[in-house]
């Protein structure tokens, strides 16, 4: 039922229809792999961290007295 | 100290040794599953530039090829889960069994590009290597990670969904 030869005739009208993509590289990637090696990676910021910051911005705008304290502690 | 060995302590004349080596097979295999140039060429960079960081944990015994070729299929899978609009199939003209018409021609590839867009990315990644590309299974299985029974059972739903799309057009 699963065999290679059972899609044929999908396998022909593909082929007839779409061309095999060119897989020759257009240029050199080299000088992009050298310039991505310098660019920094992308840093994460973890959902814990917009939680906490998103807890905090509440607690400022509910509470504003706390900046004192929240100033205080840093 | 051999090339991989090398590699593995994070030696750049080594890796650009190796991207010399590897560049052509990496971007063949990706284009051969994105079908789009510009986008071949970004997720090429991109396998490498992972390679490099991932040197360490590269082991020189192994097979440098086959770990550039799932790195590079990860990627490509990526970013079709991601992109909604893709690179038309059909670049290039086919000069064999088309239909004279251009207008009838330009339907047809829309009509396949349309069909294909609806598998699922895990499912698209096999037909375009497996029907498209006539890639073996046991390649696609390497690149995937993933067991050639596996593939069989993929390419055997992408076909039923591509004749269920495609049967107006004559590929039942």
């Amino acid at each position: 039922m699963m065999s290679e030869g059972n899609d044929q005739k999908l396998r022909e009208f593909l082929k007839s229809h779409v061309p095999r993509a060119d897989t020759e590289p257009k240029r050199d990637l080299w000088p992009l792999v050298l310039r991505r090696l310098e660019r920094p990676a992308p840093r994460r910021v973890l959902w814990f961290d917009w939680a906490l910051a998103g807890a905090v911005l509440a607690g400022i705008l509910l509470f504003p007295k706390t900046v004192s304290v929240l100033l205080y502690h840093m | 100290m051999e090339l991989l060995e090398r590699f593995a302590h994070g030696d750049m004349d080594a890796f650009e040794a190796l991207f010399r080596q590897f560049q052509r097979d990496v971007y063949g295999w990706v284009i051969r599953i994105v079908r789009d140039t510009g986008t071949a060429e970004d997720l090429t960079v991109e396998a490498f530039w992972r390679a490099y960081r991932a040197h360490a944990r590269f082991n020189p015994g192994g097979n440098f090829a086959g770990w550039m070729r799932r790195i590079a299929t990860n990627l490509a899978l990526d970013h079709l889960k991601r992109s909604k609009r893709e690179a038309p199939l059909t670049d290039d003209v086919p000069d064999m069994a088309v239909p004279e018409n251009p207008g009838v021609r330009q339907e047809m590839r829309e009509r396949i590009e349309r069909a294909f867009k609806e598998l699922s990315p895990k499912l698209r990644v096999v037909a375009r290597l497996a029907l498209v590309e006539e890639v073996p299974y046991r390649d696609i299985a390497g690149a995937l990670d993933i067991s050639e029974a596996t593939v069989r059972v993929r390419v055997f739903r992408a076909t039923q969904n591509l004749r269920n799309s495609l049967k107006e057009l004559g590929a039942e």
